[in-house]
């Protein structure tokens, strides 16, 4: 049975109290795009700088629970100054890790995905989520806006 | 089972009746289940009831002439005789049975709407709507240009009636709810009904989270058709009513076509059964009507009277319990009386996120629900993303109440210590 430790690791709460890169972009020269999880009504904006295939700087507003909004604190940090195609890797990294429990609801014992939990960096803390399947979607809400923010420029 | 044949209603009793309340148990510890507005649960009588039907009678309702295929129709029309006397309907033929209240409201928009709304009329609507009854007048809005009006709020959120002449002013529909699934408001369906026929608009109310709590007498509610769902009355899922004045039903066309809803089919067209039937297409949810005539036969052991007088004390205690515990950390939406709510009671908790409360409460076994409740304009209105609800019906005593406000005060803890 997973307690609330494994949810709510000490450093999900650190940035759940002290999001970091909070606030707006002047629209343009940033690109705004804005995710919902339909389920609970949580909101997020995400505003990408992004110049020469580089992710210059990122804001995040809207609203959520824990979970979503330390995410995409977390994100925020591990996604500015890298490359589109960091990010990129970055992102399928995340998402293999939050995979893994589907794969073993359905009797595979084998991660679904291989992922470097080291590249994670704090984002790791975010693997105990995987044992609370209703929070899966919070925690992938601003990485699925941001991958379709990254769609848009590249479209 | 539970019968006080008292207006006092003894909630440890009546839980006894439910089998997953006495049984289930969440990380070791006995379900403390504050959800019903979602959906109840089902005493015994119920299940009972749909396993008979299952074990000795089931067959396809008004087809067979063999004896079992003509007991599943008895049972299933006695079902909605037993409906009829539990809104205080004049007949059955005014008792049509659908999937959920959803459906029924698709049904309203679909049928009635359709064949009366053309470009430009208005429907009245308010703030305070499911998304049941906003969703489908907005379909029907986009396909015939109509106009949408709302009714406001007033700041403990109830409504706001100080325009209603002018918003129905030329109005062809209002469709209201008589208790706000989020706020738990009553509203004066009386007065509106009465404003929506001066006004001659059509009375459509949208009963789901009433009757289940509330004696019902629809001909003194004044409205033209009302909708409910099954599940949320101790009944099973996949079955909902409506209910509608009997000339009103009779000159609506048809919602869904196929069998049973037929009186003859030719090649070049086909002649609607009558009422209930005209509105039942394809098989209907047998076992569910029938359980759901077990649910209504369980409520009247009770006795609405005791069920009613038993919501107001609970939600009493629970409003003065968790204002006196939590003081200003926590917010109750909706008005402070009880006598002018339902058990419903939605809450914001100094900054915390309901999805964060309602995880460390699945903690405490106390099931609540977190998120919009299928009612984002209204959580727009209020000014918040969510809120974490929790629900009384008549298994719940003093004892969740005080649960849940342990819950509530662990939760504090776990964030804000």
């Amino acid at each position: 049975m997973p307690g609330l430790e494994d949810l709510y690791r000490e450093i999900i709460l650190d940035h759940y109290r002290n999001p970091r890169n909070r606030g707006e972009l002047p629209v343009p020269p940033a690109h705004r795009v804005e995710g919902y999880n339909p389920l609970c009504g949580d909101e997020i904006v995400v505003y990408l700088d992004v110049r020469d295939g580089v992710v210059e700087d990122i804001r995040i507003s809207g609203q959520g629970c824990s979970i979503s909004q330390s995410a995409a604190s977390m994100m925020s940090s591990a996604v500015k100054g890298r490359s589109v195609d960091q990010v990129r890797e970055l992102s399928r990294a995340f998402k293999a890790m939050m995979s893994i429990h589907e794969s073993s609801l359905e009797g595979d014992a084998e991660p679904a995905a291989e992922f470097d939990e080291a590249a994670l960096g704090d984002l790791a803390a975010l693997r105990g989520v995987v044992k609370f399947p209703v929070r899966i979607k919070c925690a992938t809400l601003a990485w699925n806006t941001l991958a379709q923010g990254l769609d848009e420029l590249d479209a | 089972m539970a019968m006080t044949g008292t207006d006092r209603l003894d909630a440890a009793a009546v839980k006894r009746d439910f089998p997953l309340l006495l049984k289930a148990e969440l990380h070791g510890r006995p379900i403390v289940y504050l959800d019903s507005a979602a959906t109840s649960q089902k005493p015994r009588a119920v299940l009972d009831a749909m396993d008979r039907y299952y074990e000795s009678v089931n067959a396809n309702v008004h087809r067979g002439v063999y004896q079992i295929a003509e007991e599943a129709t008895n049972q299933m029309e006695r079902a909605r005789e037993a409906v009829r006397a539990f809104i205080g309907a004049e007949t059955a033929r005014e008792v049509v049975f659908t999937k959920n209240a959803t459906e029924s409201l698709n049904l309203v928009a679909q049928s009635w709407g359709r064949a009366n709304l053309s470009p430009g009329d208005a429907v009245v609507l308010t703030h305070m709507e499911h998304h049941a009854n906003i969703v489908p007048w907005q379909m029907l809005a986009a396909e015939r240009d109509l106009e949408l009006r709302w009714i406001p709020l007033d700041a403990e959120g109830r409504l706001d009636l100080t325009d209603l002449d002018r918003l129905l002013d030329g109005a062809r529909v209002l469709a209201v709810t008589a208790m706000s699934n989020v706020l738990g408001t009553i509203t004066p369906v009386q007065q509106l009904t009465a404003a929506a026929h001066d006004a001659g608009a059509l009375a459509v109310v949208d009963a789901c989270q009433y009757v289940p709590h509330v004696p019902t007498d629809v001909g003194s509610m004044g409205a033209d058709l009302i909708a409910f769902s099954g599940h949320k009355m101790c009944g099973p899922t996949g079955v909902g009513v409506l209910w509608g004045r009997e000339e009103l039903l009779e000159a609506m066309p048809p919602f869904l076509g196929g069998g049973e809803m037929i009186r003859d089919v030719r090649l070049d067209g086909f002649t609607p059964n009558e009422l209930p039937w005209k509105f039942e297409a394809g098989t209907p949810p047998i076992a569910e009507i029938i359980g759901l005539g077990a649910a209504v036969a369980y409520l009247q052991g009770i006795g609405m009277v005791a069920v009613r007088r038993h919501e107001i004390e609970l939600t009493g205690y629970a409003l003065r319990t968790l204002t006196e515990r939590f003081g200003d950390d926590i917010t109750i939406h909706g008005p402070p009386d009880p006598h002018e709510r339902g058990g419903v009671l939605s809450f914001s908790f100094r900054d915390l996120h309901p999805h964060d409360i309602s995880q460390v409460l699945d903690q405490h076994a106390v099931c609540v629900r977190a998120g919009h409740h299928c009612a984002k304009p209204l959580m727009r209105v209020l000014g918040v993303g969510a809120t974490a609800r929790a629900s009384l019906y008549l298994y719940n005593d003093e004892a969740d109440v005080d649960a849940l406000a342990d819950a509530l005060a662990s939760a504090a803890d776990f964030f804000l210590a």
